[in-house]
């Protein structure tokens, strides 16, 4: 442990002296706080070597980053406009910020009147505090000037200007640790403070409670706060920030006005809907075009099909009984068998048939289709097989348009562009009973609805958390289906398009309208602020990106592995066959398709692009076709999803929201197919 | 000057807040920099009435319905 601290230290700081040598105290908690997009990150990233996000849209970094820098604990926090309870962000950073020995107050220079307020609120609440004074470039470009000396008297703790992106003032990170002290407390809250203190309270604790933190009031048994107490002391607190800005401030010219005009054009809908759909425009080409077609394709089938399962197959064929169909494409497009082969015990046994295999399984354009007698094998290799399916959909189907999907929701989040969407969209989402705020968890949802069913974290009340998680199970298909919805109805002309579109969104709208109506209490209005538009750094992206992929794949991998693991042994032991026959009448008399599309609706449980990507076998008709996709689209979110969902909403809630999704998908399905086929 | 509510400012206007909503989103609010007495520029408002003010450097977006309770009188020239 020991060691491994010393060699961080020594690659890390290359000539200046490790902090932990000079003092051989036990370690510290230091923590990094700070507004949204301050740059905290930039500075764990610097000081611990770790990687964590950057992001632009408040809200978007729930987790906390944990990191070592010399001997001491080193934390990053959600951004954060005050320590409270408003949201669950401030719940993590407050929780952590008041566990702290030393905290890094991270200042957005060219906002000092806003992000003071959390600084004058460290200070108060009796911390040690060094202000990191960052985009300290930004304040000679835009011609202002801060009396950084001055402002350091003011709050009564060491003000270090720095400027993140080229790491400028870095240098001076050491010394904002060693330096770190308590500030000027407001005089008022003396008097009051030490009456909680003097019951054993830590004085930042009992701020808090001062400040109506109910939580932490019921730590310690103390009366809590009362909301006019607390516009008071936040009100003091906002004249005091004002105060320090007028002294310390200087602005040269009013030239330095920040007028940014593609963040004024996406806001007004005249000019923001059509960059909005430009925007759609260039993900649907990314996504839809590049990732799910040409690398999907290549991943899939070159490397999946055609190489992984292909090799892992014909091994295990060649130790246990297994018939091969040889499958390939007629001058029509349908699917032929053109040979079977069989071996009763193995492909060991008949070396010469197994050579005839060989030569005709590499021909091009040739599928094969392995049937293991056996029932492990086909439980671990065949159609449904735990190995070969998780492998093919996780890392080959699955990670290229997880990764691709990233990648654009990075760059709209460093891009600011989010925030002011959520403010275009704000009027048309106060009808359905939500604020602009929810466009994010929506977009994401047609990425991976897993993911989206976290993000509705970031909404105000319960109330908009449950009328985002019903929207985005019943409606939104996530990415991974809309690539096979996309492929089935390609060539399929615009009519089943706009009848698939229209029914989806009249569902959308009845179902979200209805929502608000039934459900209690009253939404949250819109109050967000607009960081600066810039272009992402690609770096940041990228690594974003990175992490991020690394996380979806260890919380998916287990539930596919489950969910493959289910369907394989319903296959094995007959359960499938039974489930097709009872739900048949369901099938083929109500949705008038084929008995076989009740598979679909397995598979879908699982995955909702299994049970999608399970109707391409079957000859349907063009009519057929858009009925089953419309029933998919409704039907349950995946196995992710729905954990994710019991997690974040509760059981109860969870599976309403589940069982109202097959009957929701089974009633418009059959209804549309009653009247179009 | 005229008493008004936020969501009639128009683009342009400078705005004296005069009364914030009670309650938690007023502590909100006076922690992004918005209180009473502040004067404010209105850079835009959306049609349906979504405004968008700034302070100093800052940009906010306030919904309608929560403009709609903040009491405040506008002005066309910064006063």
């Amino acid at each position: 442990m020991k060691e491994d601290n010393v060699s961080r230290s020594d690659k890390k700081n290359t000539g200046s002296a490790p902090l932990s040598s000079e003092r051989q105290t036990s370690p510290q908690k230091i923590v990094l706080v700070g507004n949204p997009n301050v740059g905290k990150s930039c500075f764990f990233n610097y000081m611990s070597g770790m990687y964590v996000d950057v992001s632009n849209f408040p809200g978007t970094t729930v987790s906390i980053t944990k990191g070592k820098y010399h001997n001491n604990d080193l934390f990053d926090t959600p951004g954060i406009y005050g320590v409270g309870s408003f949201n669950d962000e401030e719940k993590v950073a407050r929780d952590i910020i008041l566990s702290g020995d030393i905290i890094l107050n991270v200042v957005n220079a060219l906002n000092l009147d806003r992000d003071l307020f959390l600084t004058l609120q460290l200070i108060d609440m009796g911390k040690k505090v060094s202000v990191l004074l960052n985009f300290c470039d930004e304040l000679k470009k835009q011609k202002i000037k801060i009396d950084t000396k001055k402002l350091s008297g003011l709050l009564g703790v060491e003000v270090f200007e720095t400027t993140a992106v080229d790491n400028a003032g870095f240098d001076k990170l050491e010394d904002a640790v060693k330096m770190a002290r308590t500030g000027k407390q407001a005089l008022e809250l003396q008097s009051i403070l030490n009456h909680v203190i003097e019951k054993s309270v830590p004085q930042s604790d009992a701020l808090l409670i001062l400040e109506g933190n109910e939580s932490i009031a019921e730590k310690y048994t103390r009366p809590c706060g009362t909301a006019d107490e607390r516009e008071k002391i936040y009100i003091g607190r906002r004249n005091r920030v004002n105060d320090i800005v007028d002294q310390i401030e200087y602005e040269d010219s009013k030239k330095g006005e920040i007028f940014n005009l593609f963040g004024r054009y996406s806001l007004q809908p005249a000019t923001g809907i059509p960059i909005l759909l430009v925007m759609f425009a260039l993900v649907y080409l990314f996504i839809g075009e590049f990732i799910s077609q040409r690398v999907v394709n290549f991943t899939e089938n070159t490397i999946g099909k055609n190489l992984f399962e292909y090799n892992v197959k014909s091994f295990v064929g060649n130790y246990t009984p297994v018939d091969i169909k040889l499958i390939s494409k007629d001058n029509t497009g349908n699917d032929v068998i053109i040979k079977t082969f069989q071996f009763p015990s193995g492909m060991d046994d008949d070396q010469s048939l197994k050579n005839e295999f060989r030569v005709m399984s590499k021909k091009p354009g040739v599928q094969c289709d392995f049937i293991f007698h056996n029932a492990l094998p086909q439980l671990f290799f065949g159609e449904f097989g735990v190995i070969t399916m998780t492998v093919t959909y996780l890392l080959f189907l699955l990670l290229p348009l997880v990764i691709g999907f990233y990648i654009v929701m990075a760059f709209l989040e460093d891009s600011g562009y989010l925030p002011r969407l959520a403010t275009m969209l704000d009027r048309a989402f106060n009808k359905v009973g939500l604020n602009g705020r929810a466009v994010i968890p929506i977009m994401l949802g047609f990425g991976c609805i897993t993911m989206a069913n976290i993000t509705t974290r970031l909404l105000g009340t319960e109330r908009e958390k449950s009328i985002v998680t019903a929207i985005l199970q019943f409606v939104i298909p996530c990415s991974a289906q809309l690539a096979v919805i996309a492929a089935l109805l390609s060539g399929a002309g615009i009519g089943p398009i706009i009848l698939y579109i229209s029914v989806i969104f009249t569902v959308l709208i009845v179902l979200s309208t209805t929502l608000n109506k039934m459900l209690p209490g009253e939404s949250s209005p819109l109050l967000i602020d607009l960081p600066m538009v810039r272009i992402p750094r690609m770096s940041n992206v990228l690594k974003k990106t990175y992490f991020r992929s690394v996380g979806f794949m260890k919380e998916a991998g287990f539930w596919f592995f489950i969910g493959a693991l289910g369907v394989g042994l319903m296959q094995i032991t007959g359960l499938l066959t039974v489930w097709q026959n009872a739900i048949s009448p369901l099938t083929t008399v109500w949705l008038k398709l084929p008995k076989e599309a009740a598979n679909a609706f397995v598979m879908g449980m699982v995955r909702r692009d299994f049970g999608a990507a399970g109707l391409f076998h079957m000859n349907l008709t063009v009519m057929q076709k858009t009925v089953a996709i419309i029933t998919i689209t409704l039907f349950v979110p995946c196995i992710a999803a729905f954990v994710v969902m019991l997690k974040e909403r509760g059981w109860k809630e969870g599976m309403i929201i589940w069982f109202s999704t097959w009957i929701t998908a089974f009633i418009i399905g059959g209804i549309v197919a009653q009247i179009v086929i | 000057m005229p008493n008004s509510t936020l969501d009639k400012s128009r683009k342009g206007n400078f705005i004296t807040v005069v009364k914030l909503p009670g309650g938690e989103i007023k502590s909100q609010l006076i922690r992004l920099g918005i209180s009473e007495g502040d004067t404010l520029k209105c850079i835009e408002r959306l049609p349906g009435g979504t405004i968008v003010v700034r302070k100093n450097r800052q940009e906010i977006a306030l919904g309608f319905d929560l403009a709609k309770k903040i009491h405040v009188t506008l002005s066309e020239k910064h006063s």
